[in-house]
């Protein structure tokens, strides 16, 4: 008879009630997401792949049957081989999907190395000091710097290149390489290469923090034993920290990739078009670049469009068509970001499996 | 005293193992690494009090005493691998055949080189085995790949590793045991041809089995490396070690011939120490 009553113990029942309570209410917060992002899912799909029922049926009676037979949906294959139209159902993101292209190329060909090397030389380099701190809060807090005040700055330094060069004079810089010659406009302008410069600072920060945290997370052990035999910094950091940190890095550089590529408002600032019938270089398809290699080197200085640009603006239209291509257009930049996110977690596992230290 | 009992019987089965085996007289003995009044200092914390200590060629010289003492500050100034951390200083000499390695003209690559290092913790690169073996030749510019696979194979053979993993040396070297890593270890320090190998605690993570082979090793090695061995364990001293020196406090409390330091110590507190009344 004594047992039950030592094991009573005051408002049991209660407490046990709160913890439920509060693990109902995290499950809740965790499906909130989930819940949000498949509604968001499925009405964009769902637009994606429908016309909106045409109203003016009887004023246009002849054509539309036509139309519809081409285009059964506004995400299809022709949605990615055409350019831009004034007609909806001809409209496609073939200049957009190109130019977003090349927008991420060339913002992880300038981010890459600049970034690296300053977490490199932050890491493995300088010495424990007030100007590490100073540089290093300073990069905390330029990672949340709002994308808008970026494009300003790429605004003057890379559209107008801060007057140097008075417009109307249209200069040239004429770069010669050995078997061809590439032009170069001053100021940069409008150029793809302006925006990826902007965007290129914009995720700088993200890339230097990305890739300490990744050389931080190589044990020193490691460094040590390279050193104990024989092996110089330089040679240390080349063979060692470096490979042991790519995964980590490589992680870090796409998903700061990925938050590029969703970026408009820098976009907009630098003055990128919306309306584009043609590509970076005129390169439509992969076997362009074989028939005209020279198109990869004037494709950075050709004016352009991207994916998040071109959505935006077919939102704004008036016409309900345009909104369906918008989401179809939106359907296009998901499943780009989630690929690019699914490589970053697949290249994490991968490396996470073979190096346990 | 049945523990200082325990010791000699185990300097005397080393001692025959060795007469079976040594190919020159037991008292030509060469001073390999000589070091004189040396203090040593982690920003203000002064770890190292005026150290003068001769390590003699081809033999093995163990570091005792308990944790803290100095005893791995003190190994880690003989390859200058404190200099890699930040704020610590030195004064007095130390002499490598007669060489002062912290002269301004030394390169710290060079002496690296010829005084190897194994760590308490092995640390395996995550490479293959070859690479993890080749990096010291490698680094050191070899490129030719038959002179580096001749290179891994002698030392895998050297580091008594060789007849276990020769079939996959491709293999990630993360794969293998604890004591295979550290006899890879080993043979990585091996492979740039040292003369003198520093070994912290090297078989302090290591179960019984296996750090009987490292101990195994360490014996043979000894033919042909000078080796100064820095271990918690009393009994392995006394097992592998010619030379044993007593550290306490950051101090050089007594250094002597391993079968006179666990049977006639000079000093009260090494006495203390090896028949187990403190530390």
């Amino acid at each position: 008879m004594s047992v039950p009553t030592k094991l009573q113990e005051p408002h049991l029942a209660r407490r046990h009630r709160i913890g439920k309570a509060f693990e109902w209410a995290c499950c809740g917060s965790t499906w909130f997401g989930v819940v949000v992002l498949g509604v968001l899912l499925l009405s964009v799909g769902w637009k994606a792949l429908t016309w909106p029922p045409a109203k003016d049926k009887p004023a246009n009676s002849s054509t539309p049957t036509v139309e519809v037979k081409s285009t059964s949906a506004p995400l299809s294959t022709k949605f990615f081989s055409s350019y831009d139209s004034r007609k909806p159902r001809e409209a496609g993101i073939l200049a957009a999907i190109w130019g977003s292209l090349w927008l991420i190329v060339l913002v992880a060909l300038f981010s890459v190395p600049i970034g690296v090397g300053s977490a490199v030389y932050l890491e493995e380099y300088s010495n424990e000091g007030r100007l590490k701190r100073i540089i290093q809060v300073n990069l905390s807090n330029l990672a949340g710097v709002p994308s808008i005040v970026y494009a300003l700055l790429g605004m003057t330094a890379f559209v107008k290149m801060f007057g140097f060069f008075t417009k109307d004079e249209g200069k040239l810089l004429v770069i010669n390489l050995l078997f061809t010659t590439v032009d170069v406009p001053l100021p940069f302008d409008r150029a793809l290469i302006s925006g990826a410069l902007t965007l290129t600072l914009l995720v700088l920060p993200t890339v230097i923090v990305a890739s300490q945290e990744a050389l931080r997370a190589v044990p020193s052990s490691i460094r040590t034993a390279s050193y104990a035999l024989g092996a110089t910094q330089w040679q240390t950091i080349r063979y060692q920290v470096i490979p042991a940190a790519m995964p980590g890095i490589m992680t870090g550089v796409i998903l700061a990739l990925s938050r590029a590529m969703g970026e408009a408002a820098p976009l907009m600032l630098i003055g990128a078009l919306t309306y584009v019938a043609y590509t970076p270089g005129d390169i439509t398809n992969v076997s362009d670049i074989f028939k005209n290699p020279h198109g990869l080197l004037d494709a950075p200085f050709d004016k352009f469009t991207a994916l998040p640009l071109q959505i935006y603006q077919w939102i704004n239209h008036p016409r309900a068509e345009y909104a369906h291509l918008a989401a179809a257009g939106i359907m296009v930049l998901l499943t780009i970001l989630l690929l690019m996110n699914t490589v970053a977690i697949v290249i994490r596992h991968k490396f996470q499996k073979s190096t346990r230290w | 005293m049945t523990i200082m009992q325990s010791f000699t019987e185990l300097v005397h089965q080393r001692q025959q193992r060795e007469s079976a085996k040594r190919n020159r007289p037991v008292e030509t003995e060469v001073t390999k690494l000589d070091v004189r009044n040396l203090n040593f200092f982690y920003g203000e914390k002064q770890a190292l009090f005026d150290v003068s200590m001769t390590v003699a060629e081809r033999a093995v010289t163990a570091f005792i005493g308990p944790s803290g003492c100095g005893k791995s500050t003190f190994l880690r100034t003989l390859n200058r691998m404190n200099d890699i951390i930040e704020g610590t200083r030195h004064n007095g000499t130390v002499l490598l055949e007669g060489q002062e390695i912290y002269a301004p003209d030394v390169d710290v690559v060079a002496l690296r080189k010829r005084v190897g290092m194994v760590f308490q913790k092995s640390t395996p690169f995550p490479k293959s085995i070859f690479d993890n073996v080749a990096y010291g030749p490698k680094v050191a510019g070899q490129r030719n790949h038959r002179a580096l696979s001749e290179i891994v194979e002698q030392s895998l053979k050297r580091a008594a590793l060789w007849d276990e993993v020769k079939d996959r040396l491709q293999d990630s070297a993360l794969a293998l045991s604890g004591g295979q890593q550290q006899r890879l270890c080993i043979a990585r320090a091996l492979a740039t041809n040292p003369d003198v190998l520093l070994m912290d605690e090297p078989a302090s993570a290591l179960d019984p089995a296996s750090t009987s082979r490292v101990e195994d090793l360490i014996f043979e090695l000894k033919q042909n490396y000078t080796i100064v061995i820095v271990t918690h364990n009393m009994q392995q001293a006394a097992r592998i070690s010619d030379w044993t020196a007593f550290f306490y406090q950051g101090y050089l409390i007594e250094k002597d011939h391993t079968l006179k330091l666990f049977t006639t110590p000079k000093k009260k507190q090494t006495e203390d120490y090896i028949t187990g009344r403190f530390g």
